[in-house]
């Protein structure tokens, strides 16, 4: 089977800072650009009506800025990623160019889809996340390193514990956040379990152990 | 057996197959649902790696997000739209799985047709591509809105990888007042406990109110848990859910229903059942909603004035400035009179049979206002067929409305049905995100489908309570 298996641990690059609470999916790719059969080409259009106005001309935001292009790590506020369960959202992130996402904290949905791309989404305090926007903002050009093994955002002389889901973080660090295969080795107890399951065998079955 | 189990707890241990490596458990998932958007990539992804869809059986598939709600002819004038139809008829034709297409009675908002074709039952647990999927668990399902690597691994395992969540319970009291209903309870919740307040939770509804809720009531309460953060909301199993099973195209007959009765009863949590966290509600205190801002959480009785942003917590006041920006309001403003141009009845929200029957109710004999586009637009085949042996859509020709063909339209913009330029639609749909209804600058007051029965009339926010008979 061709499976996925590669290791997350360190992540650097330059970041990019995008402010403000409750950005949804919606915002990330407009559903009118989710009428494709593959998620090739989506990293054109993240954030593409906040990016270009109704006459395609370019709006002030931080994916048109020069000083942010070649950026792979994304700084957000708070529930970032709410919204539709569309993965075309964090694909185009990914196919923009972004490796890891840092912020005060992540719609749920978003989260593991990120993780299933290999993608770490990482939470850092509002204090924090406040702190490491402002250096970014204030000099691009900076190195982030968001380390999963040491639970940390690294910036400059600055070090940010961070947290993050368990089971992601090991996922990733493990290698095998792509979960088709770790799951398909269970498959003799995948039947098992469907053989107790009331409503899989006429209800002949107690519902509680 | 432990009493003091929550239908939640006891539902994912039955579908545990064992703790993953990483800490998450893996679940086996009773029901699958696909749809065109969602699916391609993940089939395209299992052909990859060479794998097989592990239970066909337990799939279902139908068309919704892109159909055109006009004219369903084939092949579809878009192109794009086209081709995403053919592709989840190929997969689903190449891997065995049942495809309810726009050729079939049983076509719809994937949310609408599992209930309508008794697929989604009490004590399963359902995974679909599409965050609104928490609707199922109206039944006592434990239904997960997932990304399309989920959906690989649901195709290929049967099976996901999943955290456990804590369970709220929202124990909503009292009954619900003439002009007031499910969506005004469910925007209420949002608008109490915060758009991410539900991160991590599974909500449990239950009280004197959701109880009396019909089954398609419920449905709107649990469609909308995502839009307070949390990824599963349910209701207990209790007789109305039973009735609404009992009979229909996959539910279990006869002998087989009645064993099914008695574990459904089983598994609902007691009353002495434990939580990681419970909200109180007074149904008798609420009054008809609508958003004024650009999240789900940002309503008010429809009553009441637009916050001030001073009066907001800090955390909130960002997201208000830019929804007042993008809604063209000011801070104090009251949301009634405000004047609409679009009224879009609608969605796995409120698309179901009782919901176009009460907008239908309130219609009749009036006129949509003169500056108003008002579209119906039926969830489901079967709602639509229902209603034609009601008369309903006469009902609402009269009135003014357009009358469509079944899907999505309005909701998301991925079909030709969207506002335009600057509009402000009544919507009784369930996201009011910026440009989520087709033009980037467009704008929308989510609402009751009675509430836009009336705004369609009136041509600005009214009152519901104040409209037609209520008023009289």
């Amino acid at each position: 089977m061709n499976e996925i298996k590669q290791a997350i641990k360190t992540i650097r690059g330059r970041g990019i800072v995008i402010r403000g609470n409750d950005i949804d999916t919606d915002q990330i790719i407009p559903a009118r650009f989710m009428k494709v059969v593959t998620f090739d080409g989506l990293g054109e259009y993240a954030f593409f009506d906040l990016r270009y106005d109704e006459e395609g001309k370019k709006k002030s935001h931080p994916f048109n800025e020069e000083r942010y292009q070649g950026a792979g790590i994304l700084i957000v506020n708070r529930n970032f990623g709410c919204g539709s369960s569309r993965e075309h959202a964090p694909q185009a992130l990914m196919r923009a160019g972004i490796r890891a996402v840092i912020g005060e904290s992540f719609a749920e949905i978003f989260g593991g889809n990120c993780t299933a791309m290999g993608v770490p989404t990482v939470v850092l305090s509002g204090e924090d996340t406040g702190s490491l926007m402002q250096m970014v903002e204030h000099d691009s050009s900076l190195t982030i390193e968001v380390d999963l093994p040491s639970s940390t955002v690294r910036c400059g002389e600055r070090t940010f514990p961070f947290e993050m889901h368990p089971a992601y973080r090991s996922a990733l660090i493990a290698g095998n956040w792509d979960s088709t295969s770790v799951l398909l080795s269970n498959v003799d107890s995948i039947e098992s379990t469907a053989r107790r399951i009331p409503y899989l065998c006429g209800f002949s079955t107690p519902a509680k152990k | 057996m432990s009493v003091k189990r929550n239908l939640f707890n006891t539902v994912w241990d039955l579908h545990k197959v064992g703790t993953l490596e990483t800490g998450q458990d893996q679940l086996f998932i009773g029901l699958h649902l696909i749809h065109e958007v969602t699916s391609p990539q993940a089939f395209q992804m299992l052909e990859e790696r060479g794998l097989k869809v592990l239970h066909p059986e337990r799939t279902f598939a139908t068309v919704d997000h892109i159909v055109p709600t006009a004219s369903q002819a084939r092949p579809f004038k878009d192109r794009l739209a086209e081709e995403m139809m053919q592709a989840i008829e190929n997969n689903t034709a190449r891997h065995g799985i049942e495809f309810f297409g726009l050729n079939t009675d049983h076509q719809g908002i994937v949310h609408i047709i599992g209930p309508e074709l008794g697929l989604t039952q009490p004590g399963m647990t359902i995974a679909c591509g599409d965050s609104h999927t928490s609707t199922h668990g109206a039944f006592g399902a434990i239904a997960f809105g997932i990304g399309t690597s989920q959906i690989r691994d649901v195709l290929a395992t049967q099976t996901m990888a999943l955290s456990r969540p804590r369970v709220r319970k929202i124990n909503v009291s009292g009954r619900l007042k003439p002009g007031v209903y499910a969506k005004d309870i469910i925007l209420r919740i949002i608008a109490d406990l915060g758009v991410n307040g539900g991160i991590g939770y599974a909500y449990e509804y239950n009280g004197e109110a959701i109880h009396a809720l019909s089954m398609e009531e419920r449905m709107t309460i649990c469609n909308m848990s995502i839009e307070g953060g949390a990824r599963v909301g349910y209701v207990n199993p209790d007789e109305t859910t039973f009735e609404y099973i009992r009979g229909r195209k996959y539910a279990p007959r006869e002998d087989e229903f009645e064993r099914a009765c008695r574990f459904w009863r089983e598994i609902a949590s007691g009353e002495d059942a434990e939580y990681d966290h419970v909200f109180d509600l007074d149904a008798n205190t609420l009054r008809p909603m609508v958003t004024w801002g650009i999240t789900p959480g940002q309503a008010i009785g429809v009553d009441e004035r637009l916050p001030s942003l001073r009066d907001l917590p800090e955390d909130q006041r960002d997201i208000a400035e830019k929804a007042l920006e993008h809604m063209g309001f000011a801070e104090r403003d009251r949301i009634l009179g405000k004047k609409i141009d679009v009224a879009f009845l609608g969605s796995c929200t409120n698309g179901r049979i009782s919901d176009l029957r009460e907008a239908a109710r309130l219609v009749r004999g009036h006129k949509v206002a003169r500056s108003v586009r008002a579209i119906v637009v039926p969830g489901s085949k079967q709602v639509s067929m229902q209603a034609e042996r009601e008369g309903l859509p006469a009902i609402f020709q009269e009135a003014g409305f357009e009358w469509r063909g079944a899907g999505c339209s309005m909701c998301l913009a991925m079909n030709p049905d969207k506002l335009e330029g600057r509009q402000i639609s009544a919507s009784s749909s369930n996201r009011n995100f910026v440009g989520r209804q087709g033009s980037p600058l467009g704008r929308t007051l989510l609402m009751s489908p009675a509430m836009v029965a009336a705004a369609a009339v009136t041509g600005e926010v009214v009152d519901v309570r104040d409209f037609g008979e209520y008023g009289q």
